[in-house]
């Protein structure tokens, strides 16, 4: 398969991309391309020019301080999953990453690349949500802005990203001494992708749970926070039973659109979502679900 | 121009092969900047100024590389399309895991795929290398590397 013909311009700095951006009118960012070049070999998109991103440094690379994670857009999954230092601050991240795909996207696939492309069955978008991550960005003459996840995802393959700006870095916080975050997925057997994933953050004091933020995705077109089960959570004992309780109170947050195919249907996935969310709290509080 | 375009086409490395076209298969694996990459899914000028090894260097001359060796001594093909990138890959995992578990590897490989089913002894021929080069994973970088500028 051939990509169409395209004009290619390789971008030095953010401001020159957004430059780029701004003089093109049908033009497109690639960064590590593996969520566009499939797309262009199949041309289910034609820009007629990319703007190459992937060598700017400033985009690269993993900091943290005052309890803070900031990604750069760039960074690929594989520095994210092999990132001890990350494993120990946001250790969630790490796992996630390194779940995404196989060893050469992870290689090649970057978090901007992934969150910007906001592939409903993608495990960035849930993990992210359930963190209260934020996106900044980066716009026409040096603009920037932040943003959540919930403001930023509007549907499958489409954001709140402008025509001229760049996600420049994610940023979530570092987790405390008493959280625990666990991401769980039932992943298509064949493309690694998320049939239905479930995030959770729980903070644990003694046994009882004293906040909960959980999201689920992949079975539905944009993240959702699953806010029902967060009520029933928080006050209660971390046991299995109180777990199975409050996962049963999932289908209160799925009111919206489902999605289902061929491989998996809605009401599947549907029944799934409570599987994954009783999965990752049962691993995350480490109460053995055999 | 896609990478693997570029290799086979214009510099005649045929050695990577082309098999899905959708990234999945693994079949055009090569190494770029020391770190595997489907070369299918990257653009030629993506490359441009990177160091690219394809199965074609990983031999130091007439000396096979352990882990070719490796698939040779333990049958780890069938019809061998998916060898070259099975090979990189595998040569990639070692370096980042010089002493995977028998799981590790079947892990390690989920980017690249076999049509003949013959899993078992690739397997085989990647826990051997790892435990004749013992740790000694990165093989003198000499010959048949394609190394290009614009």
């Amino acid at each position: 398969m051939y990509a169409p013909e395209f004009e290619y311009h390789r971008a030095a700095t953010v401001a020159e991309a957004i430059q780029l951006l701004s003089s093109n009118e049908d033009a497109k960012l690639i960064a590590g391309g593996h969520s566009l070049l499939p797309l262009l070999k199949l041309r289910l998109a034609r820009p007629s020019v990319l703007v190459d991103i992937g060598r700017i440094s400033e985009l690269k690379g993993i900091t943290i301080s005052d309890g803070t994670v900031r990604i750069g857009a760039l960074t690929t999954h594989w520095e994210i999953s092999s990132s001890h230092d990350l494993e120990h601050a946001c250790g969630i991240m790490a796992e996630a990453a390194g779940g995404i795909g196989d060893t050469q996207v992870r290689n090649r696939g970057t978090i901007g690349g992934n969150v910007v492309h906001a592939d409903p069955a993608s495990d960035w978008p849930t993990v992210l949500t359930a963190l209260g991550a934020k996106f900044n960005i980066q716009g026409a003459g040096g603009s920037t802005r932040t943003v959540e996840p919930g403001d930023f995802f509007v549907g499958p393959l489409t954001t709140t990203l402008g025509e001229q700006e760049v996600l420049t870095s994610i940023e979530a916080p570092t987790l405390g001494h008493h959280q625990r975050a666990e991401y769980a997925k039932m992943a298509h057997p064949a493309s690694g992708f998320a049939v239905v994933g479930a995030a959770v953050v729980v903070t644990v004091e003694g046994d009882v749970c004293t906040a909960a933020r959980i999201a689920v995705g992949g079975l539905v077109p944009v993240p959702v926070r699953m806010t029902s089960v967060e009520t029933a959570l928080v006050g209660k004992a971390l046991n299995q039973e109180n777990i199975a309780e409050a996962a049963s109170h999932a289908s209160n947050d799925l009111q919206g659109e489902i999605l289902g195919d061929f491989f998996a249907s809605a009401e599947y996935r549907k029944a799934m979502a409570e599987v994954e969310i009783r999965h990752a709290l049962f691993h995350a509080t480490e109460v053995s679900h055999h | 121009m896609l990478l693997v375009h570029f290799l086979r086409e214009e510099l005649g490395l045929t050695g990577t092969k082309i098999g899905c076209d959708t990234s999945q298969c693994g079949a055009c694996v090569v190494s770029m900047n020391g770190s595997t990459v489907k070369s299918c899914t990257c653009l030629a000028v993506q490359a441009d100024g990177a160091e690219i090894a394809t199965i074609e260097g990983l031999a130091n001359g007439s000396e096979l590389h352990p882990m070719q060796e490796a698939f040779w001594d333990n049958h780890g093909l069938q019809c061998g399309y998916c060898t070259a990138g099975m090979i990189m890959t595998a040569v990639e995992m070692l370096e980042r895991n010089p002493h995977p578990s028998s799981d590790e590897v079947r892990a390690g490989l989920e980017g690249n795929l076999c049509r003949c089913t013959g899993y078992q002894n690739i397997v085989k021929s990647i826990l051997a290398a790892a435990e004749k080069m013992d740790g000694h994973a990165h093989n003198d970088e000499t010959g048949g590397h394609a190394h290009h500028d614009h």
